[in-house]
């Protein structure tokens, strides 16, 4: 039963990562493609939480943990290339 | 165009230890588990390269006066004076010791000179990933 629902739920995870990758391919502007990497980022962390489960296994958690700070991190700075037009900046203006 | 970004500099104030906290996890996690010198390297230059793009290059310079091209130099002479140290006591090129000590808090522990090794690696990849970034990012 626990165990058909997380086939279940981690079969959806990959049919949703499919549809985002199709977003990033085709999206008509840059939002919408950072939006889809987001979101493929957190669906991959969950799917990772999904297969320590199955496989009853604690190997997986600090995959957990970098894919995390990677995500946020490429957010951050694709966030701010579309705000500032740079990445790093050497001198702030404000 | 002045840009109030107040809430991402207050979370990166405290997500920024967290990574810190992660990487020094995987440094020492990589001794029998996955990890290890490289990847603890590369999670320690995605904090600072976190901090880059957050606060500007001439504020984190000033609070943090380290040339990241000395310390991938220092990291390479670690990481190779642990292989020639070997030589010394007669044994191999990069042969690794390690021993059993009893240090009064800590109880019986595993000394090794694998971590000496793996703390140059660490050190070469977050100078050279951090050198890499600031060259490509440098516009004036």
């Amino acid at each position: 039963m626990v165990q058909g629902m997380l086939v279940t739920a981690l079969t959806i995870y990959g049919i949703a990562i499919c549809i985002s990758v199709f977003r990033i391919i085709i999206g008509p502007s840059l939002p919408d493609r950072i939006v889809a990497l987001d979101m493929i980022g957190v669906m991959l962390v969950s799917s990772m939480a999904i297969v320590s489960v199955i496989l009853t296994t604690t190997a997986f958690l600090e995959v957990i943990l970098i894919l995390a700070v990677l995500a946020f991190i490429s957010t951050i700075a694709f966030s701010k290339y579309i705000e500032r037009g740079t990445i790093i900046e050497y001198r702030r203006d404000d | 165009m002045k840009i109030n970004n107040v809430i991402l500099r207050t979370v990166t104030k405290l997500v920024f230890f967290i990574i810190l906290t992660l990487a020094v996890y995987l440094f020492f996690a990589g001794h029998n588990s996955p990890g290890g010198g490289f990847s603890g390297g590369l999670v320690l230059a995605s904090a600072l390269v976190l901090l880059f793009i957050v606060f500007d290059i001439e504020t984190i310079q000033k609070g943090l006066p380290i040339d990241f091209k000395l310390v991938a130099a220092f990291g390479a002479l670690l990481s190779v004076g642990t292989g020639f140290g070997a030589l010394v006591f007669g044994e191999n090129f990069l042969t690794q010791a390690f021993d059993y000590f009893n240090i009064p808090f800590f109880g019986k522990t595993e000394l090794t000179t694998v971590t000496i090794f793996e703390g140059g690696v660490a050190l070469v990849v977050v100078g050279v990933v951090v050198t890499i970034l600031l060259s490509i990012s440098e516009d004036e």
